[in-house]
Order: C-alpha cells, then structure tokens, then sequence
C-alpha cells in the first residue's frame, strides 16, 4: 500500500514538473518572439490594412462626389445650380483654372560648410507658409502645392524629412505652388525688398516665377466632413 | 527504482503535453518566479535520485523537498524583488551547485565508482 502511494506521488511529481518546464518554454518562447519578429509582422500588417482601408474609402469618397455631380446636372434651378458651384468653388471642391502664376522652390545648392546646420539650406514647412499666405495677401483665389489643393482647412506642416498637407498628402521638394489670381500683384508681392522670397534667397533657396495664362488648381479630394461643427441658423433668417 | 523512474518519466511526458496545450497563459512577469521554481523543483528530483541510488531515499523527505523547496524558492525571489535585493542571483547559484553535485555523485553512482571524491 505505502508503496502504491509512493508511485502516485512520483507520477505526480513529474506531472508537475512537465507542467512548470513547458509553461515556462511557452512564456519564453512568447517573450522571444514578442521582442523581434512578431512586432514588426504585426505593425507591417496594421499598417497594410490601414493603406487598404485608405484607398477603399478615397474611392468610395470620389464615387459619391461623381454621384452628387450627377445629381447637380439634374438640377433645372437655374439659380440653386449657380449658387451650388459657387459654394463649391468656394470650398475648393471644383478644379479650376485662369490666369495665374508658378511658384517653384528647392533647396538650396551649395552643400552646407562643416559645423553648419543644413537645415539652414532646405525648404521647411515655414517657408511653404509663408510664400502660401503672400500669394493669399496678394489676392490668390486658388492655391495648389504640387497639384493639391489648398482649402479653408488645410494644415502645412513638417513631418521630417517631408512636408505634409491635407492630413495625408506627403510632399517632396522641388515644390510647385500654382495660383490662380493676378499675376502682377502676386509677383509684385512675392519679390517685395525684403520681402518672403528675398528671405529665402539668402538661404540659397531657389525659387523661380512663371507666369501662367491657364493655370490649372486641381479639386480638393480630402474629408470634407464636419464631426462637431454645426450650422447656426439665425432667428428669421434662412 | 528503475520503475519509479519510468514513472516518473510518464508523469513528465503527460505534464508537458497538458502544459504545452493549456489554454491559459502565464504573465511573462511571472516567468521569473517559475524559472526559479523549476530550478529548484529539478534540484530536489536529481537530490532524490542521489538519495535512492545511495539506498537512503525517503519519501517524504522528496515530496516535501520538491514542493517545499520550489515555493519558498519563488516566494523568496519575490520578496527579494520587493525589496530590491538579487535574491535571484543567490538561489540560482546555490541550487545550480548542488544540482551539478548532484549531477557529478549520480554519474559516479551510473559507472560504478561510488567511492571516489566527487
């Protein structure tokens, strides 16, 4: 009988030890995995599917806009059509093209001496800005950087080695600003003494203006949603 | 004691294959504490194995090594880690000696050498 027993506890006792050795492997093997392979499988995945995602719904969006121009054929208001593209034009939500100017900038050429920073010679989202908001000073009733478009709510900022706008949109340099609006006043504006691009040029950043008779400001194709804004109806009014 | 073995042998294989598909999952930050609960748990199994092979086993003496040893091993490491002592490193080096004693005494025992100094 004591010898029975003894022979349970033994099974028991390797039993309990298989468990402990094999759930400590597992662990280990989790940790291992965690640390190298595993993560970069699992972010290059997310951000696979994210991409997927992305351009599904860009497409889904473009859809919908081709649809509601569709519907605005339909319209027979004369009036109500108008004033739709005039909103629209307004939102920056239809191409346009007129008499404008091209704005190319680069960085600068000469390499940066040794102890210099090189960031003194390329472009930054700050120059971007700054050219960006003399052309809408000087009257500029369309405004692209490298074919996108420019709306009421787009952002011009620094994301390292690029410049991001519209959320989403990465651009690299040279970059082409193309505005629509009088040419002699955005040039005037543009080459004031002392002014943006005299700024820049100290910089050894290149910048060259180009009048164009038919310059062409692509449609804005970014959200246009509003998640927290809502419209304020005055009391009376429509 | 060959049967013993053996029986413990099953018990090891079985125990592996419940741990190797158990659907639960310990912490990672545990694996210290069982790393070292399985040092000494093996330290206790090769202690027990000596001890048979010297004819002086006791039962009860190895079930309460195993389990005794294996829990106040982990139970120490934690309270170690509280406190900000290395407790870790003092275990892993005493039950490493004597597991590799114990080692070099049942391979002794194995060629049939029993009397030389280990």
């Amino acid at each position: 009988m004591a010898k029975f027993r003894f022979h349970w506890a033994l099974i028991l006792i390797g039993l309990v030890l298989g468990l402990m050795l094999s759930t400590q492997f597992r662990v280990q093997q989790e940790k291992v995995q965690a640390a190298t392979v595993k993560r970069v499988e699992q972010l290059a995945l997310n951000v696979e599917t994210a991409r997927q995602e992305r351009d599904a719904l860009r497409a889904r969006v473009q859809e919908l806009r081709d649809e509601l121009d569709q519907a605005a054929e339909e319209v027979q208001l004369g009036e109500l059509r108008s004033q739709l593209d005039h909103v629209r034009m307004q939102a920056g939500l239809l191409s346009v093209t007129g008499p404008g100017i091209e704005v190319v900038l680069s960085d600068s050429p000469t390499p940066a001496q040794p102890g210099q920073s090189p960031n003194l010679f390329v472009l930054h989202d700050e120059d971007l800005l700054k050219v960006v908001n003399e052309l809408r000073a000087s009257g500029a009733e369309a405004i692209a950087i490298n074919s996108e478009r420019l709306v009421a709510t787009s952002e011009i900022r620094c994301i390292g080695p690029a410049v991001v706008i519209n959320r989403d949109r990465r651009l690299a340099p040279p970059y082409t600003i193309t505005a629509i609006g009088d040419p002699d006043t955005m040039i005037a504006a543009l080459e004031m003494r002392d002014g943006v691009l005299a700024t820049l040029k100290v910089w050894g950043i290149q910048a060259t203006i180009r009048r164009v008779p038919e310059a062409v400001v692509p449609a804005y194709t970014g959200k246009t949603t509003f998640n927290y804004a809502v419209p304020v109806f005055e009391e009376g009014g429509s | 004691m060959w049967v013993s073995i053996w029986l413990a042998v099953i018990g090891l294989v079985v125990g592996i294959g419940i741990g190797l598909n158990l659907p639960v999952f310990l912490p990672a930050a545990y694996a210290k504490y069982l790393g070292i609960a399985i040092l000494a748990a093996l330290d206790s199994v090769f202690g027990g194995i000596r001890a048979a092979m010297e004819e002086n086993f006791d039962n009860l003496v190895f079930l309460s090594g195993f389990i005794g040893n294996a829990l106040m091993a982990a139970l120490l490491v934690f309270i170690g880690d509280r406190l900000g002592v290395d407790i870790y490193i003092a275990a892993v080096v005493a039950f490493g000696v004597r597991l590799f004693h114990n080692l070099g005494v049942i391979r002794r025992h194995l060629v049939g050498r029993k009397n030389e100094a280990v």
